[in-house]
């Protein structure tokens, strides 16, 4: 019989479909899983409500769950248990080895204009704190786009929120 | 909350959505077309959530609410069925007097005694919070020009209108719903 750890092991595996660097535990977006007999419940919110990867997620997970001999049962909750500050510590550090600078921690009251054009933003490549806000959004809906003036680089940042 | 309101919630996510996306691959700065592409999809992100609530409370899916009923059976404001491509100044102007009522919805609904719908209002909230920023900028900007001036004096009664409907909408329904209306039993 399957275990629930088994069960994160094989999560862990799931790499993000639009940033394959970081796996879905990584990004923190698993909330839950319950192991019954050959059951499995996973319970998973979406990082933003309009991604267009939720479905492939949701399969990825099931087969993976399936791959491992147990009965899948794949929720999507759409409440709001998740922030940016769920993304785990391993999964910041692969993200800004990959050029995304990793979400700043979320401030009471959330982000703020005034924050996004300061200098509270780091560049992944140099570590300068020299950026500049070139558009709030970006490729995706949890990517912004800086600057950075020392390295004279453009990189994305992850949004907080 | 009863159906009616979240339908009335969900049309204007997904209606708005659709006329925002209308400035994809032509807005005035690469920017623009980035932001205007990613707002939709987030718009239109947040009208399936709203209609998979509603759809639960009605007996019926997320898709027939948004794609199955006829024109005038929508409930979205006038505010965002008006067709404003290529008008930058008045897009701008939709954008902030859209926001702006957005955000006390949002906060209205975040204190739902409805538990799901409460989690769900404060999830978008989150998201919309770039939206928000992103017409701040813009309104800061054109804050001294007439025709943005004009624009939001001419939109802002829009907000509440949705007994009645524009032509625009019927026009935009035709186009969303082709493929679906096309093909039986087709899904998104």
């Amino acid at each position: 019989m399957v275990t629930a750890e088994q069960v994160w092991e094989a999560l862990a595996e799931i790499p993000d479909p639009e940033i394959p660097v970081i796996s879905l535990v990584d990004l923190g977006v698993i909330r839950s899983v319950d192991v019954s007999g050959e059951q499995v419940r996973v319970e998973f919110t979406p990082t933003f409500l309009g991604c267009p990867a939720l479905e492939m997620m949701r399969d990825a997970m099931a087969e993976r769950i399936a791959a491992l001999g147990a009965e899948p049962e794949v929720r999507v909750i759409t409440d709001d248990s998740w922030s940016t500050d769920r993304i785990t510590p391993e999964g910041r550090e692969k993200l800004r080895a990959t050029g995304f600078a990793p979400p700043t921690p979320r401030a009471n009251g959330g982000p703020q204009l005034v924050q996004l054009q300061s200098n509270a933003f780091r560049c992944p490549y140099c570590g300068s704190r020299d950026t500049a806000l070139e558009n709030i959004f970006g490729p995706t809906p949890c990517r912004s786009v800086r600057y950075c003036r020392s390295c004279r680089q453009p990189f994305e940042q992850f949004k907080t929120i | 909350m009863n159906a009616q309101r979240l339908l009335e919630f969900a049309d204007d996510e997904l209606i708005l959505g659709w006329r925002n996306s209308e400035w994809t691959g032509i807005a005035p700065m690469l920017e623009e077309d980035v932001a205007f592409s990613s707002i939709a999809q987030n718009e239109i992100g947040h009208a399936r959530a709203l209609y998979e609530l509603a759809a639960r409370e009605l007996g019926t899916t997320a898709d027939e609410l948004a794609f199955d009923r006829s024109p005038d059976e929508y409930r979205c404001s006038k505010l965002v069925q008006v067709r404003l491509v290529p008008d930058w100044a008045r897009t701008i102007a939709r954008h902030v007097v859209y926001e702006r009522a957005d955000q006390a919805r949002l906060e209205a609904l975040r204190g739902s005694d409805d538990a799901e719908l409460a989690g769900l209002a404060a999830k978008i909230d989150r998201e919309e919070a770039y939206h928000r920023m992103h017409a701040q900028m813009w309104a800061e900007r054109l804050a001294d020009e007439p025709r943005f001036s004009e624009a939001l004096a001419e939109l802002e009664p829009l907000v509440d209108a949705r007994d009645e409907h524009l032509p625009e909408l019927g026009e935009l329904w035709e186009e969303m719903t082709m493929v679906r209306r096309s093909l039986a039993g087709a899904t998104w």
